[in-house]
């Protein structure tokens, strides 16, 4: 090492296969994703799951129709009540069983205020994906966070727990909304609505969010249909499906709403659609609240022996519109009081399908944006 | 957003106790400029380790929701001296907080291993402490501590914030009796 | 409820059995039916596969939906239990690709011609196939406690 020239030696370094872990700050749960990198630009990317697998559907098979309800609040854990509320629907229909009105309106009620949590979380990660832990990021999550408190206590005051919260029963619902819960309900809409101004200038109208998130992870209409992604992340690829419009159930054939579609199909597409979709649904539990039909909320025999309901063979689907989009059940029925087969279809499955279409050919610091913006629950992918 | 603050339910009222300085000194001495404690080493380092427990990022479930709720800014952890850390390296608790899966129970216990010592776990809710509902699937460990050692186990499904906190505070006063299920 | 003319061709074209969600094919015209239902007649959303276990044989269907019209249909098959061996979709509709390895992860029903025929929800070095029917729901592997009733299991 004398004082010569400088000698300079330049080397290609290939393909780096790196592991993003199943234990990762940023990959919303246990997901493993191997990246194939060459320099920052990504040139493949494969998904292994299955670290969450929790054998729900073999589980489904042991128990009886009654006992299952709250087993499959635990697969979607952001939105619990949407899973429950799939499931009775599908009973419901397969065996011919009446639900009062008052039930299902008060089934949306709920579903709509646990998609506006659900968003909450979602807006609040994605803050600290994109801003980092420690820095600018913590602060949309604790705002976001925040607001999900309030919604969580009313949860709380209506069904006793926070958000797993066994409020769905074939046949009917669980709990009433008496006249305070009611008031509660338009003044804790009123307040949330109030902090999405805020909320939005945080994150979408910042220009390094905007940066971050135009023309990232674009998905073209053919890709959306070909692999089969559903809900916000579908309708801002500009195809406007919404079940609670294509197919609907509890209340929304009653209820006055528009789907919110974008068509840019890239991340900031699909986080302006889940913002949009907040505010839908804080006007949606507004009117609910406005127009409750009276009645009783179950209206089935006193429920002693849960192997006492029998459903017809036959099979049966029904999907619900929850945050991350269509949650079907698949039941096979062959006469006895537990299903014989029962099938999930869970919307993250299906949305992580297109990291590996996407991914590649954008950076590293895209796939934290790309996942961020696809919302997936690993208990919804795995199950 | 000139709203009212939301009620502090089950919050502590005050800091737990063997917080403070004096709480843990056999003597403590002040004059003008500073002072001088008396006590014992190990009640010094275990005071600075309850003091300061900066727990690896490990939500596998339902539970890390509510993790993510009690540090968010309404039950705040960051007062106790607690924040993430996203490697283990850097971290000296180890919250568990879901269902353990046989395909995540090895990784689980290589993450164990990379942690320094002292180390300490905490399994949270009912899924970690013994498989829950899902104790008799194929997939599932029957709770975490068939892989790893445990010291607090942290009742619910999902524990509340105050659950996780007790839990937490629990954990210091085990902590500050120098006891632990590691090695 | 599916439309009942594309019931209809597909029953003339590839003699399809009608049943409550769609239709049900024999298995060697499946590709040709979903190729059909995706170019022809605009299924081209994919919605789910699944697998089942009857007592003589395996069935899988695959559900695809047409966005324009909100038609949902079902196609089914059945495959015999001693040669479960069916074709793979994976190339038709992108989405059919992990519910493939899922039908062959969790039933054993393999795919032919399948781009990635891995396990996606078990580890990949799994012995069994979970959803079958034969396959008691709590199998001891590796980490299973030995319990009273079960002595010889344990890690």
């Amino acid at each position: 090492m004398s004082g010569g020239p400088i000698e300079v030696v330049e080397r290609d370094f290939g393909e780096l296969a790196l592991n993003m872990g199943p234990q990762h700050p940023s990959t919303h749960g246990v997901l493993r994703l191997v990246l194939h990198l060459s320099g920052e630009t990504v040139i493949k990317a494969i998904p292994v799951i299955g670290y969450l697998h929790r054998g729900v559907e073999k589980l489904s098979e042991h128990l009886a129709y009654d006992q299952l309800a709250p087993v499959y609040e635990r697969d979607d854990y952001l939105a619990p009540t949407a899973n429950s509320n799939a499931y009775v629907l599908a009973v419901e229909r397969l065996g011919a069983i009446d639900v009062p009105r008052r039930a299902k309106w008060l089934r949306a009620f709920v579903s709509e205020w646990q998609r506006v949590a659900s968003h909450l979380v979602w807006l609040g990660t994605l803050g600290l994906d994109l801003g980092g832990a420690l820095g600018g990021g913590t602060t949309l999550y604790m705002y976001c966070f925040r607001e999900r408190e309030k919604i969580l206590d009313f949860l709380e005051e209506l069904t006793g727990t926070r958000y797993h919260t066994n409020f769905n029963l074939i046949g009917g619902a669980r709990y009433d909304l008496d006249k305070t819960s009611a008031a509660k309900s338009d003044a804790l809409a009123a307040s949330v609505e109030a902090a999405l101004p805020e909320l939005w200038a945080m994150s979408g109208s910042n220009p390094i969010f905007q940066e971050r998130t135009r023309n990232v992870g674009v998905i073209s209409k053919d890709l959306a249909q070909g692999v089969g992604i559903t809900g916000p992340t579908l309708r801002a690829s500009g195809i406007a499906y919404d079940v609670r419009k294509a197919a609907p159930y509890d209340a929304y054939g009653e209820l006055n709403f528009d789907i919110v579609t974008r068509t840019a199909g890239d991340a900031e597409a699909r986080f302006q659609v889940r913002m949009d979709e907040l505010a839908v649904s804080l006007k949606l539990v507004k009117q609910i609240v406005a127009g409750l039909p009276s009645g009783p909320i179950f209206t089935r025999k006193p429920l002693k022996n849960p192997k006492a309901t029998k459903l017809p063979k036959g099979e049966i689907y029904a999907a619900v519109e929850s945050p991350r989009g269509e949650l079907g059940f698949h039941i096979v029925s062959d006469g006895t009081a537990k299903p014989y087969r029962l099938k999930i279809n869970a919307p993250s499955f299906k949305n992580l399908q297109i990291v590996p279409h996407i991914l590649p050919g954008g950076l590293v610091a895209d796939v934290v944006a790309i996942l961020g913006s696809l919302d997936p629950v690993l208990g919804d992918v795995d199950r | 957003m000139a709203d009212e603050p939301l009620p502090v339910l089950g919050q502590p009222a005050a800091a737990p106790a063997g917080t403070a300085l004096t709480d843990i000194a056999e003597e403590v001495v002040r004059f003008p400029g500073g002072g001088v404690a008396v006590l014992r080493s190990d009640a010094l380092f275990h005071w600075a380790q309850k003091s300061s427990m900066w727990p690896l990022t490990f939500g596998l479930a339902c539970c890390a929701i509510e993790m993510m709720a009690t540090f968010a800014g309404r039950f705040d952890l960051d007062r106790f001296g607690i924040f993430l850390r996203p490697t283990p390296r850097q971290s000296d608790v180890m919250i568990i907080a879901g269902t353990v899966t046989i395909k995540m129970a090895p990784r689980i216990r290589t993450l164990y291993d990379q942690m320094a010592h002292p180390k300490w776990v905490i399994s949270m809710g009912s899924c970690a402490n013994s498989g829950d509902h899902y104790r008799n699937v194929y997939s599932v460990v029957p709770g975490v501590d068939h892989v790893i050692p445990v010291d607090i186990y942290v009742a619910g499904c999902p524990p509340t914030p105050e659950a996780l906190l007790e839990g937490i505070f629990a954990l210091q006063r085990k902590i500050m009796e120098g006891d632990r299920a590691g090695a | 409820m599916p439309a009942p003319e594309i019931v209809a061709v597909l029953t003339s074209r590839f003699s399809a059995a009608s049943f409550a969600l769609g239709v049900e094919v024999p298995a060697a015209s499946l590709l040709a039916a979903l190729r059909a239902l995706r170019d022809v007649h605009g299924y081209r959303y994919y919605v789910l596969g699944s697998g089942a276990e009857t007592e003589s044989s395996f069935e899988v269907a695959h559900a695809v939906r047409n966005i324009e019209s909100n038609d949902t249909l079902f196609v089914k098959v059945r495959v015999p239990k001693d040669a479960p061996e069916i074709d793979s979709i994976a190339f038709v509709y992108a989405g059919a690709e992990w519910q493939e390895r899922e039908i062959w992860d969790l039933f054993g029903v393999s795919f032919r011609a399948h781009p990635d025929p891995r396990r996606i929800l078990m580890p990949d070095d799994y012995p069994g196939h979970p959803l079958r029917k034969s396959f008691a729901m709590d199998t001891p592997w590796g980490y299973r406690p030995a319990t009273p009733g079960n002595p010889e299991a344990g890690s």
